[in-house]
């Protein structure tokens, strides 16, 4: 059958036409749906559980915030060993020479010590003495001291206690940093962490890149997204605060992430727990144009024939070739 | 015959020296107002199937609708009042439907093979749609300002770190999402779908899968 090309005309040529009315159709269907979405609209609403900030955090969860402000001075949290686009401190993810991850170099720098904790208090410290000196002691000290205090500190800091919102530890040696911790904690539960986090030199601002991934190295934050089913491991992706619906389009996507070797450390042909991001992405890119290019792949384009569905689609046309048959 | 009598040659039809005539002859030919607005149609076209590319088409309608709206009023607007509120849950629900009635076209026309017979382009343009919708949803579900933005800002972004993507597209970047949201992928969607229309109207409907018929492209 001559198929390109051909006129639309000779196409269906022979072929019995019916009255169609394409505007009736579509005004119809713009009513329709319209209807639909006012009656959703009407009896569900949207979601809107409001965001957490960090002054939230730091009041909610102290310990868990001077915890994390700890690690990001030690350089332990994962923002700080991420690699790109944050710095150089990871190997990022690979598969065999594979490495997108490095291709492109730190684009967005971030240093964790000193974007989290020391660049913060340096700006909090203007009136505070006591505090410009706790710093200036910390900065002045050599790597091991500070890597001693940091230690001795972050074994103290499981069995801290919480009073008045204040974190307290066992005595020790831990030098400046329990008053440099004690005032980011304050900074932080009066608000000012939440905008000194987003000072980027100019009056406006619409980057929240530090201030998500400092609350992403915390606890409080994910032990909230885990309470409402919006972790990586609950299929959190396509989930909604709530009862609302999320991104179920991207089932697909999200089921990869539940299955070896995605959840594997040992893995299979390279893919494993530690790439899984990537390879996840390769995956998928491969499955979105297999289906693009499904009407040129044997089998996948053979399929519709094998399967009688269009005879339920075209069952009128169907039954009138049985009865002429 | 009468010898003295000139013969009459049939003009050629020479190629017209404007641009814009040619432009328009090209139109006239490739998608004359009778099949761009058709008013009969194969009989076997009554199928409900064909209902859901025009759903598709008026949930697209819809969302456009209340995203031009909740764009225009800024956004923080839906966070603070009830008619914001109202506007949002629209669009909401408007993406949804989209979505559920694209997926009801696109499996419709898979086993439909509605890529026969010269429309090969028109379903591949059908899945890119589909790709850069699901991107465009993305930016949106990003660009919430609700908690449920930030935990899938910060889940997202190791996987587009891990493609490369998150140096040039960062999801913990509002300002960025939000632009691509309200703007370019918008405008990019509109687009492929009127072109997608377009190709379904210049070549029709496919004909129903017949023994002899084929289902390659």
């Amino acid at each position: 059958m001559k198929s390109i090309g051909q006129s639309q005309d000779e196409y269906y040529r022979g072929v019995r036409t019916v009255p169609y009315d394409l505007v009736k159709e579509v005004v119809l269907a713009i009513a329709g749906v319209g209807v639909l979405t006012l009656l959703a609209t009407l009896v569900f609403s949207s979601p809107n559980v409001p965001p957490v900030t960090i002054a939230a955090w730091a009041v909610a969860d102290p310990a868990d915030f001077v915890t994390t402000a700890t690690d990001e001075l030690a350089g332990t949290t994962t923002s700080a060993g991420y690699g790109n686009p944050y710095n150089t401190s990871g190997p990022g993810q690979k598969w065999g020479p594979i490495a997108p991850q490095q291709w492109f170099g730190t684009r967005i720098p971030i240093d964790s010590a000193n974007t989290f904790v020391i660049q913060p208090l340096q700006r909090a410290s203007y009136s505070n003495t006591e505090l410009g000196a706790a710093i200036n002691t910390w900065e002045s000290a050599k790597a091991d001291q500070q890597t001693t205090w940091l230690d001795s500190y972050a074994k103290a800091l499981p069995k801290a206690t919480v009073t008045d919102g204040k974190v307290s530890v066992a005595a020790g040696e831990y030098g400046p940093l329990p008053l440099m911790m004690s005032d980011l904690l304050g900074v932080a539960q009066s608000g000012g962490l939440d905008g000194l986090l987003a000072v980027n030199g100019r009056f406006y601002q619409t980057d929240y890149t530090q201030a998500l991934l400092f609350m992403g190295d915390g606890t409080y934050l994910s032990g909230l997204a885990q309470q409402a089913n919006l972790t990586g491991s609950q299929w959190g992706m396509m989930n909604e605060t709530g009862s609302y619906p999320g991104q179920t389009w991207l089932w697909l996507y999200t089921m990869w992430y539940q299955l070896p070797p995605f959840t594997s450390q040992t893995g299979f042909l390279g893919f494993n727990s530690s790439n899984a991001d990537l390879g996840i992405i390769i995956l998928m890119t491969l499955l979105t144009a297999a289906l693009a290019l499904v009407p040129l792949i044997p089998v996948l384009r053979d399929i519709p024939r094998w399967v009688p569905i269009h005879r339920l689609i075209w069952r009128d046309y169907y039954a009138g070739k049985r009865t002429i048959g | 015959m009468d010898a003295d009598k000139p013969v009459m040659v049939p003009p050629v039809a020479a190629k017209p020296a404007s641009w814009t005539l040619r432009v328009r002859q090209a139109i006239d030919r490739g998608l004359p107002m009778d099949h761009l607005l058709p008013d009969r149609q194969p009989y076997y076209v009554g199928s409900w199937v064909y209902v859901f590319g025009v759903i598709t088409i008026a949930a697209l309608g819809w969302v456009l609708v209340s995203g031009v709206v909740l764009s225009f009023m800024g956004p923080q607007w839906w966070h603070a009042s009830s008619l914001g509120r109202f506007f949002n849950s629209l669009h909401f629900w408007s993406v949804q439907l989209f979505f559920i009635f694209m997926v009801l076209h696109l499996w419709g026309q898979y086993f439909m093979a509605g890529w026969r017979h010269g429309r090969a382009a028109t379903w591949m343009i059908g899945v890119v749609i589909f790709g850069v919708s699901i991107l465009t949803a993305f930016t949106g579900y990003l660009s919430q300002q609700n908690f449920d933005a930030q935990y899938i800002a910060i889940n997202a972004k190791d996987a587009m770190n891990g493609a490369g993507i998150g140096a040039f597209f960062n999801v913990l970047n509002f300002g960025q999402m939000y632009g691509l949201h309200i703007m370019l992928l918008p405008v990019g969607v509109t687009f492929l779908v009127v072109v997608h229309v377009v190709m379904v109207r210049m070549r029709g409907v496919v004909k129903p899968i017949d023994a002899e018929g084929s289902v390659q492209a």
